[in-house]
């Protein structure tokens, strides 16, 4: 399985961090390129909606930063497999670093979705389905990254959280069930009126760049997330070392850190 | 590993009568919380009839937490977790006899008192029933959801408020359901049946899912 002991390799901090150092210049290039790329389209090129005015650019940044909302979580569950099965010490730090990336970006979409509710629904908040059920992915979010706080040996923090992340996994797809079912319960008429089916390709091209921009971003944030998180373990370890060291007052002992 | 089983059950259930135990706290929180609701909305009790359910089921969750952060921290502290870690019992039994042990104590009761308290809501005959089949049936998901997040906080020592972050979003769909067929009994905007069989199914998803994760949160704390 080459793919496998590829991925072993990279379990030798010094080879990701090696890695890492590469990729990072390139990937942050590129996110930069799209961003000004998809933002220009969107704010120039895209024509306002006939409707809603130009109020609709509000999505360009609203609709990527929902899926990467979800695909930070998607990505931390992977890891968290990775940290329960295979003690992978890389899924421990790609976990961590990716809480705190997909609650900012599911804070992004809730803010602009409270921006683009004001002007449309005329309130900042409505407890429709779709944004009751990302709240919830939030304080999700929320609950994950108090308990990396909670725990102080990072080995251990990365277990419990793996164990949190994933009966959060599975329990995503009935509260977004069981949330859908109490809305339509409580607002027969749906506030949500997405006009016409499809989306214009002047629009929709806009969007794409945009996901595809926001994606990049994400990757090139975890990445340099992870490497941050190496390098912090890194003067942990150091330090209690040198705690010990002082603790027993023996000579320092060269270059065992992890 | 029946008799391990009711052996725990049995113990845990000594353990909450007996001074120091949390047996009746959780009950006495439930009235707590419903009798000072009144004094915030007002006496009013058409509101209070009509909020009634609603105010009984998130009375009920709350209740549950109270308890559920001592589940395995009291085991943790005493060292009997290692026994418990250390038998031939598989793991995930001792676990749910420790879930069964918390409903008895705090679920089956507030399903119980559940129509008395239904009494200073001003609830019909009719909606206390409802109130108490579905806190009877839904409860148990609530216990289980929270065992994760006790087994999860186990070892911190300070796990209370934690405890109730990383399970509240967890418990919104039994929240939603419970309420929802509570509700159905009375105003028939949707059948009864419907919701309180989603209502039994989170039930036992929740006791299948909560059972081995907090018992693999368990092991891998230890």
């Amino acid at each position: 399985m080459p793919r496998l002991t590829s991925l072993w390799n990279l379990a030798n901090p010094t080879r990701f961090l090696g890695l890492a150092d590469r990729l990072l210049p390139w990937l942050a290039a590129l996110a930069a390129v799209l961003l000004a790329v998809g933002l220009y389209l969107s704010f120039f090129v895209a024509p306002p909606d006939y409707q809603q005015g130009e109020t609709v650019r509000i999505m360009f940044v609203h609709v990527p930063a929902a899926w990467l909302g979800l695909f930070m979580y998607v990505m931390m569950s992977a890891s968290a497999l990775g940290t329960l099965v295979w003690r992978h010490p890389l899924a421990d730090v790609a976990q961590k670093a990716a809480a705190p990336i997909g609650a900012a970006f599911t804070f992004v979409c809730l803010v602009t979705g409270s921006l683009w509710g004001k002007p449309m629904w005329g309130t900042w908040w409505v407890w429709d389905a779709r944004l009751t059920s990302v709240l919830v992915l939030f304080l999700m979010y929320l609950g994950i990254i108090a308990l990396w706080r909670a725990v102080d040996d990072p080995a251990r923090a990365a277990r419990a959280v793996a164990v949190l992340t994933l009966v959060g996994v599975v329990n995503i797809p009935i509260i977004k069930f069981s949330v859908d079912w109490w809305s339509t319960l409580h607002q027969p008429a749906a506030v949500f009126r997405i006009d016409g089916p499809t989306i214009h390709p002047s629009m929709l091209w806009p969007l794409l760049v945009m996901a595809v921009a926001f994606t990049v971003l994400a990757i090139a944030l975890h990445l340099a997330g992870m490497r941050n998180e190496i390098l912090r373990r890194r003067v942990r370890s150091l330090r209690l070392m040198e705690a010990e060291q002082l603790d027993a007052g023996v000579e320092p002992a060269a270059g065992a850190a992890r | 590993m029946t008799r391990a089983f009711l052996a725990l059950v049995l113990r845990d259930l000594r353990l909450a009568a007996r001074v120091g135990g949390s047996g009746a706290m959780g009950l006495v929180f439930f009235l707590m919380l419903v009798a000072v609701v009144p004094f915030a909305l007002g006496p009013d009790l058409n509101l209070l009839s009509r909020i009634g359910p609603a105010l009984l089921w998130f009375s009920a969750v709350l209740a549950t937490l109270i308890g559920l952060d001592r589940l395995f921290q009291t085991d943790v502290e005493d060292g009997a977790i290692d026994l418990i870690l250390a038998s031939d019992t598989p793991l995930e039994v001792l676990v749910a006899a420790k879930g069964v042990a918390h409903w008895l104590t705090t679920g089956l009761p507030l399903a119980l008192c559940a129509p008395l308290f239904g009494l200073l809501l001003a609830l019909t005959p009719q909606a206390m029933l409802a109130v108490a089949a579905t806190l009877l049936v839904g409860t148990p998901a609530l216990t289980f959801i929270g065992a994760v997040g006790a087994a999860l906080t186990a070892s911190l020592g300070r796990g209370g408020l934690l405890l109730a972050i990383l399970v509240m979003p967890l418990m919104v769909p039994t929240l939603i359901f419970g309420v929802s067929a509570a509700n159905a009994a009375t105003a028939a905007t949707v059948g009864f049946l419907t919701p309180f069989l989603v209502l039994v199914a989170l039930s036992l998803v929740a006791i299948v899912i909560g059972t081995f994760a907090a018992a693999a949160a368990l092991r891998q704390g230890a």
